[in-house]
């Protein structure tokens, strides 16, 4: 087993342990902390199998602003942490048989496919070269990227803004 | 050498499975997005993972693609979960029964 073997067990136990932790919290601002610290461990996942910018980019854009605006949500809107009840368990039994299932196929297909028995090695994405490879063939999906990123500002925008009128029906109306 | 391609997808399976979990039990508007944030972020783990076995760069540009949409889909959501917020004061989807 070598050294990246061993870095690899360990981040992958403190990335499920973190997002276990954060998917059981009562209290969202635990959560969410929680959740930080698996998206640190994923950033440093990108590391290992040789992808420095997405890293980077993980902890800019997932721990850094979707998790820092999930906080500032939580915070704004002053909600009650109080005992939350889960959906009663007849409601779920479904979605659990179905993930029963998924994790036994899910097994199946990866330990009989030889395929996923190839060691992974190591290699490096050079951020110059993945910046100039995206440029040259994928320039088209990013202007469409950038479009739709304008667009989910401009629906944010309308969505939160504070209507003259107070009354419900008629913001309704007016907003969407 | 560093583990095979293998255990990549069973991390990422596993943690796909907490976010649909977490989707699906919890009842607040907010887990459920987180939920969503999760699996996305477990695809993104394979794809990386991908690009490392096939020695390909196309599986880094899609997560690039992700990252942004990601970021899209939290930033309307949320708004929808504020303007829900503001309409019936509350984030439990059993309160949104206005046509009830």
């Amino acid at each position: 087993m070598t050294i990246y073997a061993i870095i690899f067990y360990l981040l992958a136990l403190l990335i499920l342990g973190s997002t276990a932790m954060a998917i059981t919290r009562r209290n969202l601002i635990h959560a969410v902390i929680y959740l930080i610290f698996s998206f640190f461990g994923s950033a440093m996942l990108f590391y290992l199998l040789g992808a420095p910018f997405l890293a980077v980019l993980e902890v800019i854009i997932y721990a850094g602003a979707i998790m820092v605006l999930f906080l500032f949500i939580v915070i704004m809107m002053k909600l009650k942490t109080g005992p939350e009840r889960l959906f009663p368990f007849t409601q779920w039994l479904p979605a659990a048989i179905c993930g029963v299932i998924y994790i036994a196929i899910g097994f199946g297909v990866v330990i009989s496919e030889p395929g996923s028995r190839i060691t992974l090695k190591t290699a490096i994405a050079d951020p110059g070269v993945f910046g100039q490879y995206i440029f040259e063939k994928h320039w088209l999906s990013i202007e469409i990227v950038s479009l739709l990123l304008l667009v989910a500002l401009i629906g944010a925008l309308l969505l939160g803004r504070r209507s003259k009128k107070a009354p419900a029906a008629k913001a309704s109306e007016g907003e969407l | 050498m560093i583990v095979p391609f293998g255990h990549v997808l069973i991390l990422a399976g596993l943690l796909f499975l907490m976010g649909m979990v977490c989707m699906v039990v919890r009842r607040s508007l907010i887990m459920i997005l987180l939920g969503v944030e999760i699996m996305l972020n477990a695809a993104a783990i394979i794809l990386v993972g991908s690009s490392l076995l096939f020695q390909q760069l196309e599986g880094q540009s899609i997560v690039l693609f992700v990252f942004a949409i990601a970021g899209a889909e939290v930033s309307v959501g949320l708004a929808l979960i504020v303007w829900a917020h503001r309409q019936t004061g509350s984030v439990d989807p059993r309160d949104y029964n206005l046509l009830k």
